[in-house]
């Protein structure tokens, strides 16, 4: 374990949505999480639909505040620290991608270094490279609008905009789910070969588990507000505590032997 | 020429002052209502709290008449006008263009309010998370995304407002402020149906013209095609410029004469322009003025010489309700207007404008009334008729309870209409103007007022306070004082309201200055 602290740590965690409202207790959508994310880690979170993902990714960058707990950022309690300056060195790629329909593609990606005052040679450079990395051509892509573009291509350019301020940091809430399975392998192994290049330290969300365990230094499976299990892809797939998360690993394989199944021309 | 072809080129003669006035009245009124209404609009997006009687504001504002704010907003600023003379020793002119501007400004506010909240609050909501996700300020997020992403639907309530604003402007014209307006106002007391339909047209194809260029600008702006945008916005610089250029080169002119909603009042505005003019004095109009705002544009001086009538000054300014002679009340008047309110009375024009009840020749014969005494007992079978005011007046009061009139039912309607309305048996009495030109036309006959209880309504020519002793003026209108006797004005009068032949104001002034040249 190195000396430097957590880069993200989540402290006794509580957040409730709509209480305060008379008569309504509200929803408990974290129930006192702790989890610490080390410099350089890829960590993946999974879980169903409503479980707290996205409410636990936005508590980061301060889009919201924690009802109850303390979050702190390479040490320090986001609450005293300055938003905006947090979530310009914060890359976010959002669940719903959340494009600036109207500007281009090139203006979206350059969106945080022109608020950091970057030259514009710089941004233009910086726009073609990450355009190059997420798989789509500068030439024919730079100035299109967003609803110019196809579901993945939307994502791969929210992607380029999360890491275009050359962040350490990066949030992605389900970035790769429109994508087709080719693309997606592809993007998602050049992501992860980023990742390690630069040092990044990445919290992904996702619902592939396949692609869970190929791109996670680690895994946290969530469950209803609760971070019920984590570990290594290796450690959940072999020694899982829960039957959710035994079935939940299983999956690639289960799915794999089907297929083997289908092609031997067995029942699957 | 034809008579059509006359007024027609007289009317566009008109224009470019008529046009300008009306341009910049919209467009100041416009850009306040803009600088206003947008940041508002913002702040109401921010403080959910705010938007509820924001708007509720505005949309009440928009449910008065727009004839009622703009006459509303003059008395206000009058007072506050007068507030700031006592305070600092400078006035303002509550007149034209102040009340104008900043009662269309209200009437402009509810579409801009509106499409702005609905423009910013439309945004989706990824979007905005987004924009503080990569880390705007809120300041940021608003001028970066949520007004460029707004703007289309922000354009068209700024059309909307413009639409309105342009249309509403011509209602200035009776709180003073020159615009297109007058054409209709004017046309519609002189029954100058060109003049009307003139000035219906320049208001709606001014009001096309901008939408149609605003139109450009917001479709530019959707499309990102900035030609486009350039070209509407330059577009609409070219309307404000056309406009504005005439108006500066119009010479300032030393005096303004003004007149009040009727024939009468344009004939005799003409008249003393005219002689203005003869002796060698710039004059400028104010037409189409409001009774009590042209009497406060006089004490305050936006205007310098009007024609008022004995009776109204008695009744509304001096509050008097007793019946008194007519030279008594010229005196008195004469005395109060100088103590109360600085104002001169140069002196009578010689005929009385007066209320008087008229009826047909023939039915007052065949029921055998010659006087309201008589009247007073077929009254309750009979239907009388009178302008907007009348009934609210103390004239009236006064002659019902002396003579104990009750009518079967009461009519209000325009004065233009109410002559006709008696003549063709629509309603059985009428509440005349003495002067009228068509009491002779329609053959009527006005009741005689045994128990006096009308009050007498000279014409009078008042001045100013601060053209009390300027002798330029004086001598230029003095040849008129005494010299227009009751049927003189009935047929100058006549000339201008008959429809066949029917001579302008100016010319009617003109016959009837070469009339009293001849006495
Ligand atoms: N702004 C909010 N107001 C009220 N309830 C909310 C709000 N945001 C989230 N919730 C609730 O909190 C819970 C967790 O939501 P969250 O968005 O974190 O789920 P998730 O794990 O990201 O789900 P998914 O996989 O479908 O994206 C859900 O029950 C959701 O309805
Ligand atoms: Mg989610």
């Amino acid at each position: 374990m190195s000396a430097a602290p957590p880069v993200i740590e989540f402290n006794n965690i509580i957040k409730r949505f709509g209480a305060g409202r008379p008569g309504e207790s509200g929803v408990l959508a974290l129930d006192r999480i702790s989890l610490s994310v080390p410099v350089g880690e890829f960590l993946v979170v999974v879980g169903p639909s409503g479980s707290g993902k996205t409410t636990l990714l936005r508590l980061i960058n301060r889009l919201s505040e924690p009802s109850e707990g303390h979050v702190l950022f390479e040490g320090e309690d986001v609450r005293a620290l300055d938003p905006i300056l947090l979530r310009r060195r914060i890359g976010y790629v959002f669940q719903g991608v959340g494009l600036f329909p109207h500007m281009t593609v090139a203006e979206n990606v350059a969106i945080t270094p022109r608020l950091l005052g970057w030259p514009k040679d710089k941004r233009e450079t910086r726009v073609d490279t990450l355009l190059e990395l997420v798989r789509l051509s500068p030439a024919d892509y730079r100035n299109r609008l967003p609803r110019e573009l196809s579901g993945g291509e939307r994502q791969r350019v929210g992607v380029a905009r999360a890491i275009a301020a050359e962040p350490h940091v990066v949030l992605m809430d389900e970035p790769f789910g429109a994508l087709d399975p080719l693309t997606r392998d592809a993007v998602g192994q050049d992501y992860r070969r980023l990742h390690d290049k630069l040092g990044l330290t990445t919290v992904m969300i996702t619902h592939d588990m396949l692609e869970a365990v190929l791109l996670a230094d680690r895994i946290a499976v969530m469950h209803q507000g609760l971070i019920i299990e984590e570990g290594t892809p290796h450690e959940l797939m072999s020694a899982a505590r829960t039957d959710y998360v035994r079935d939940l690993m299983q999956m690639p394989r289960t799915q794999a032997a089907r297929l083997k199944g289908l092609m031997e021309g067995g029942a699957p | 020429m034809s008579e059509f072809g006359e007024r027609f080129s007289e009317a566009l003669a008109r224009l470019p002052d008529y046009l300008g006035q009306h341009v910049i009245v919209s467009v100041t009124a416009l850009a306040l209502g803009l600088a206003i209404s947008l940041p508002l609009a913002v702040v109401a997006t921010r403080h959910a709290r705010l938007r509820w009687p924001l708007l509720a504001f505005a949309s009440i504002i928009q449910t008065i008449p727009g004839l009622a704010l703009l006459a509303l907003f003059y008395p206000l600023l009058l007072g506050i006008s007068a507030l700031t003379e006592a305070a600092f020793g400078t006035g303002f002119s509550a007149l034209g263009f102040l009340p104008s501007v900043l009662a269309l400004t209200l009437y402009s506010m509810l579409p801009v309010l509106r499409n702005t909240i609905t423009g910013i609050e439309g945004i989706d909501p990824a979007v905005k998370a987004a924009s503080l996700g990569v880390g705007m300020t809120p300041r940021q997020s608003l001028f970066i995304v949520e007004l460029p992403l707004a703007l289309p639907v922000i354009m068209a309530g700024i059309r909307t407002a413009a639409v309105w604003v342009i249309g509403t402007a011509t209602l200035s014209t009776p709180v003073g402020q020159t615009s297109l307006g007058n054409y209709i106002f004017a046309g519609l007391q002189t029954q100058n149906w060109v003049s009307v339909l003139f000035g219906c047209v320049a208001a709606a194809l001014l009001a096309i013209v901008v939408d149609q260029l605003l139109a450009l600008m917001e479709s530019g702006i959707a499309l990102r095609r900035r030609v486009r945008t350039a070209v509407g916005a330059l577009g609409i610089l070219l309307v404000l410029a056309a406009a504005l250029v005439p108006g500066w080169s119009r010479p300032t002119a030393a005096y303004v004469v003004g007149a009040k909603t009727f024939t009468e009042q344009y004939i005799l505005a003409s008249l003393m322009q005219q002689r203005l003019q003869a002796n060698g004095l710039s004059a400028a109009r104010r037409d189409g003025l409001g009774s009590t705002v042209i009497f406060n544009a006089l004490a305050s001086g936006d205007i310098d010489v009007y024609v008022d009538y004995s009776g109204t000054i008695w009744a509304n300014h001096m509050r008097r309700t007793d019946a008194q002679p007519r030279e008594v009340v010229l005196e008195e008047m004469g005395a109060w207007l100088k103590k109360e309110r600085g104002i001169a009375l140069l002196g009578p024009l010689g005929f009385e404008n007066a209320y008087a009840l008229a009826m047909r020749r023939d039915r007052a014969e065949q029921l055998g009334i010659r006087t309201i005494a008589d009247l007073v007992r077929h009254a309750p079978q009979l239907a009388i008729g009178g302008d907007y005011e009348f009934f609210d007046r103390p004239e009236w009061a006064a002659l019902r309870d002396a003579y104990g009139l009750n009518f079967r039912r009461q009519r209000q309607m325009d004065s233009t209409f109410m002559y006709s309305a008696v003549a063709n048996g629509e309603v059985d009495v009428i509440s005349a103007f003495s002067s009228d030109g068509r009491i002779a036309r329609f053959d009527l006959v006005t009741l005689t007022d045994p128990k006096q209880a009308l009050p007498p309504y000279d014409a009078v020519l008042l001045l100013a306070p601060r053209r009390a002793d300027d002798k330029a003026l004086r001598d230029a209108l003095m040849p008129l004082v005494g010299k227009i006797d009751v049927e003189l004005m009935r047929e100058t009068n006549l000339r201008a309201d008959r429809d066949e032949d029917k001579e302008t104001p100016a010319q009617a002034a003109r016959w009837l200055w070469k009339q009293i040249g001849a006495q």
